[in-house]
């Protein structure tokens, strides 16, 4: 079983944690002004990366709050957490 | 002319199905229930010195900040649960009661204020293997050297979600659990306590 690291609470039992997908993703400033492509790419379309990649986590059991997670997808090891808002979202471009 | 309805505990029957035991049995687990406590879970933002200052003087006792410690001022307990939540334990006091301090107290704020009450329960268990009791069903590392006086955690104990709060070392723990499982949690407590014991504390 993984331990995860949770921001908050430290190492605890993957199965307190819920996936939550690709994380750190930029919300556009405008979406009114934005096309419908971009609408729907930033709604819709995630990467599917075969490396490091930036997830969100919750740990919903626990302190039930959303994290970031750097994990490598390859081999399942979590490199880093980090709090919502502790490092710049990437813009998608 | 209408009955006055009186609290009841969802897991008396089970209980009462325990034995007590006079003389102390050295291996053996109490189990015991910490009924119609008030349960408060609040939420504020707590960047607000103004905000910790009026809690502050509600409560008689800072709310933590360290995630997973419980602060304690007389018959009131405050868990961590989240950076800005935490769970209230106390008596009932009416008719000035936690929950009324707190909604006239937190006026203007943006705070939200929950009576849990009639949807939680405390339970007790106490004796030298308490823990290698729990440890059969958490994943937590619940050693005091890790998890000691003062602490708390929200984790699963035997798929059931709970708050388990250290007591003492004799250990002594409360399981914060919802009651609709915490006949379910009891069950599992009295399986899992077979190879000890299992006396219902007085």
């Amino acid at each position: 079983m993984l331990m995860i690291d949770c921001p908050w609470c430290g190492n605890r039992d993957e199965s307190e944690f819920m996936y939550g997908g690709e994380g750190n993703i930029v919300r556009p400033q405008d979406p009114e002004s934005i096309s419908d492509d971009s609408w729907s790419d930033y709604l819709f379309m995630r990467k599917n990366t075969k490396g490091l990649y930036m997830e969100q986590w919750l740990h919903s059991y626990g302190c039930r709050r959303w994290f970031l997670a750097e994990r490598e997808t390859v081999s399942y090891e979590i490199l880093n957490t980090h709090k919502i808002g502790e490092i710049n979202p990437e813009s998608k471009s | 002319m209408s009955e006055i309805p009186t609290a009841k505990s969802s897991i008396e029957k089970e209980l009462n199905s325990i034995p007590t035991f006079n003389t102390l049995n050295e291996s053996s687990v109490f189990i015991s229930e910490k009924r119609f406590k008030d349960h408060i879970n609040l939420r504020l933002d707590i960047s607000d010195d103004g905000n910790v200052d009026a809690l502050g003087n509600i409560l008689g006792v800072e709310v933590p900040i360290e995630p997973n410690t419980v602060n304690i001022n007389g018959e009131v307990s405050v868990l961590w649960l989240g950076p800005d939540e935490w769970l209230i334990l106390t008596t009932e006091c009416y008719p000035n009661s936690m929950l009324d301090r707190l909604s006239k107290g937190l006026i203007g704020k943006v705070a939200s204020i929950v009576d849990m009450s009639g949807g939680q329960t405390v339970i007790n268990l106490d004796g030298p293997n308490s823990m290698n009791l729990l440890a059969k069903g958490c994943t937590l590392d619940l050693h005091p050297r890790v998890f000691g006086d003062g602490k708390c955690a929200q984790t699963i104990i035997a798929k059931t979600g709970v708050i388990i709060r250290k007591i003492d070392n004799s250990p002594s723990y409360d399981l914060i659990v919802r009651r609709s499982y915490a006949d379910y949690l009891v069950l599992w407590i009295k399986d899992a306590a077979r190879e000890y014991g299992l006396s219902l504390a007085k």
